[in-house]
């Protein structure tokens, strides 16, 4: 069908749209609400973070959004997205189809099995979470890490101290190391992609 | 210049920086997805400055507390959600005939009944204006930002004080749930606007007053006047009545005090509409979702312009006539089943083609639902 007005209609490319994904209580909103205020520290930014979730308090999808740009930013949810997080294999179902042809896709590679495409990355999230930086609970902070080492869209630094400014008094080390492996496990992938890590 | 104040702020909380910048001081509600910010925020930040924060039993007694610490002398509000919102009606309904000043947020979500607790909708809008029985006239005003929630939770608040009346900041679940970077207004930025007082000596004093603009001067309980609130219809000193002038002229009194400053009252956001020759109406958060359909229309050519409604009621019926008047056809984007449309309907010359968008899925209206529905009726 001929479309007169929407074959014409280009979505700008002024916004950079990430999500993050997977099921209730794999703190995917508490990671999206940490990404936007550090991502929020750079004064020529907009940010807008928006999630969605069900009435349970774990289990059920759940899903959140966080929209850059240095324009002011009208719709607040994603709808291309940039890059997408999926920490379950529910969630790579649901949302692999709102991601830009030219988006990153990051996976849970313990949790994520079926991945329909071969442009992804993946790291054992939860696993580095446990056995390496001390509680499976920072599995969502270890991919704030890796997302920052994969996209640049926020420093290592400026993630570091939102974290910091989040965390509970006592896990301050855990939550650092959490970024700290993030980040370096993620830089060796990116450099290597041929050492796409496997679970 | 760096600006310290800004910060990611979620939409509820900005509701509680908005009434505590407006002098809120008393806040009494019952927890319900998806205000439920609001009470904690309150819970948080109320006590550090001399306020008051109660968790009461239910949302009746919730909206009953309130009123009781405004005719005290308190700037007082609530929070809650749609099946919140369908219990505190009948004290809504107490608050408006005894002229009470308060704040009654509805952060909205999926109904009726229980419905969905965690999805958006708008679907409270009628219920804004007609919720209590009888008469009277509402003051709603709708957000859609979290910078908008801050400023319009200002502005219910003098609203509110200045003309003596309950009045309601209808929300939505994006807006509530969605955190934005912004800067919080730094004192003297914003007017904040106090009830007139009594100041006649006690014995010459009438709670309902009448007076030329319809407000009458309030006295707080345990200020050495003598002050009533009957739920029946009263005369100027608050005594029930039966007789038909005195009824009358209450009533008179409900409505005028309002629609007299119309004008004032009515706020829009207006983009675009200059050579528009067809417009968009719409409030609340699928404003936002219409803001970027416009702008990308526009940037295809086709004169289409938005106009947003920060008052919701009183309708703003000449200000939308003047806006929409060269415009052959206006779409209607709601997340509801239809409702602001059938005001469009009634405002606008009949030879005005009227479109009703609708979406009541739980999920907000995306820019390229409105783009598509645009293409359909160009």
């Amino acid at each position: 069908m001929e479309h007169k007005l929407l074959d014409k209609i280009e979505i700008p490319h002024d916004r950079f749209e990430i999500r993050l994904s997977g099921s209730g209580g794999q703190g995917m909103i508490l990671g999206s609400v940490i990404l936007a205020e550090a991502i929020g520290v750079d004064y020529s930014k907009n940010v807008v973070q928006t999630q969605s979730y069900g009435p349970e308090a774990r289990g059920g999808a759940s899903k959140a959004d966080v929209v850059v740009s240095t324009n002011e930013i009208y719709y607040p949810k994603a709808m291309q997205l940039d890059m997408l997080l999926c920490m379950t294999q529910e969630s790579m179902d649901k949302y692999y189809t709102d991601l830009h042809k030219d988006g990153v896709l990051i996976v849970d590679s313990g949790l994520v099995k079926n991945i329909p495409t071969e442009n992804y990355y993946a790291l054992p999230f939860t696993k580095i979470a446990r056995e390496e930086a001390g509680h499976v609970m920072v599995a969502n902070v270890v991919a704030l890490g890796a997302i920052a080492a994969f996209t640049g869209i926020v420093s290592k630094e400026d993630l570091i101290d939102a974290v910091l400014k989040r965390a509970p008094r006592g896990t301050e080390e855990k939550n650092r190391t959490a970024v700290e492996i993030g980040y370096a496990e993620a830089m060796k992938v990116k450099k290597d992609p041929s050492r796409r890590a496997e679970d | 210049m760096v600006d310290t104040q800004r910060t990611l702020l979620l939409g509820n909380l900005a509701a509680v920086e908005g009434a505590i910048y407006a002098g809120m001081r008393f806040f009494a509600g019952y927890p319900i997805t998806p205000s439920t910010e609001v009470a904690e925020g309150c819970s948080r930040e109320l006590p550090k400055i001399g306020g008051r924060f109660i968790q009461m039993e239910d949302e009746i007694a919730s909206i009953a507390a309130v009123v009781g610490a405004s005719v005290s002398g308190m700037k007082a509000m609530t929070a809650t959600s749609g099946p919140g919102f369908s219990l505190m009606q009948e004290n809504i309904g107490y608050a408006y005939i005894t002229e009470t000043p308060c704040v009654v947020i509805n952060v909205q979500r999926g109904g009726p009944s229980t419905g969905l607790p965690t999805k958006v909708s708008q679907s409270d809008t009628m219920q804004a204006r007609w919720g209590p029985h009888g008469d009277y006239t509402a003051i709603v005003v709708a957000p859609s930002t979290v910078g908008d929630t801050v400023t319009e939770t200002i502005r219910a608040f003098n609203l509110s004080e200045r003309f003596r009346t309950p009045v309601v900041i209808l929300m939505d679940e994006i807006i509530g749930h969605q955190r934005e970077l912004i800067s919080l207004p730094k004192p003297g930025e914003h007017q904040v606007i106090n009830r007139v007082k009594a100041t006649v000596p006690p014995e010459e004093f009438e709670p309902f007053q009448l007076t030329a603009n319809g407000v009458s001067p309030m006295a707080a309980y345990g200020e050495g006047y003598r002050t009533i609130s009957t739920g029946l219809t009263h005369d100027p000193m608050g005594f029930t009545t039966n007789e038909p002038e005195e009824i009358k002229v209450k009533l008179d009194k409900l409505r005028n005090k309002i629609m007299d400053f119309r004008s004032e009252i009515t706020k829009l956001r207006v983009e675009m509409m200059d050579d528009a020759e067809i417009a968009f109406v719409s409030y609340g958060s699928v404003s936002r979702a219409v803001l970027l359909a416009v702008a990308l229309a526009r940037s295809a050519g086709v004169k289409v312009g938005l106009v947003q409604l920060y008052t919701v009621w009183p309708f703003p019926d000449n200000k939308l006539r003047d806006y929409c008047q060269k415009c052959q056809k206006i779409i209607v984007p709601e997340l509801n089943m239809g409702q602001i449309v059938h005001e469009i309907r009634r405002v606008m010359p009949p030879d005005t083609e009227i479109h009703s968008l609708q979406r009541y899925d739980g999920e907000i209206l995306t820019p390229m639902q409105i783009l598509e529905k645009l293409e359909e009726v160009m």
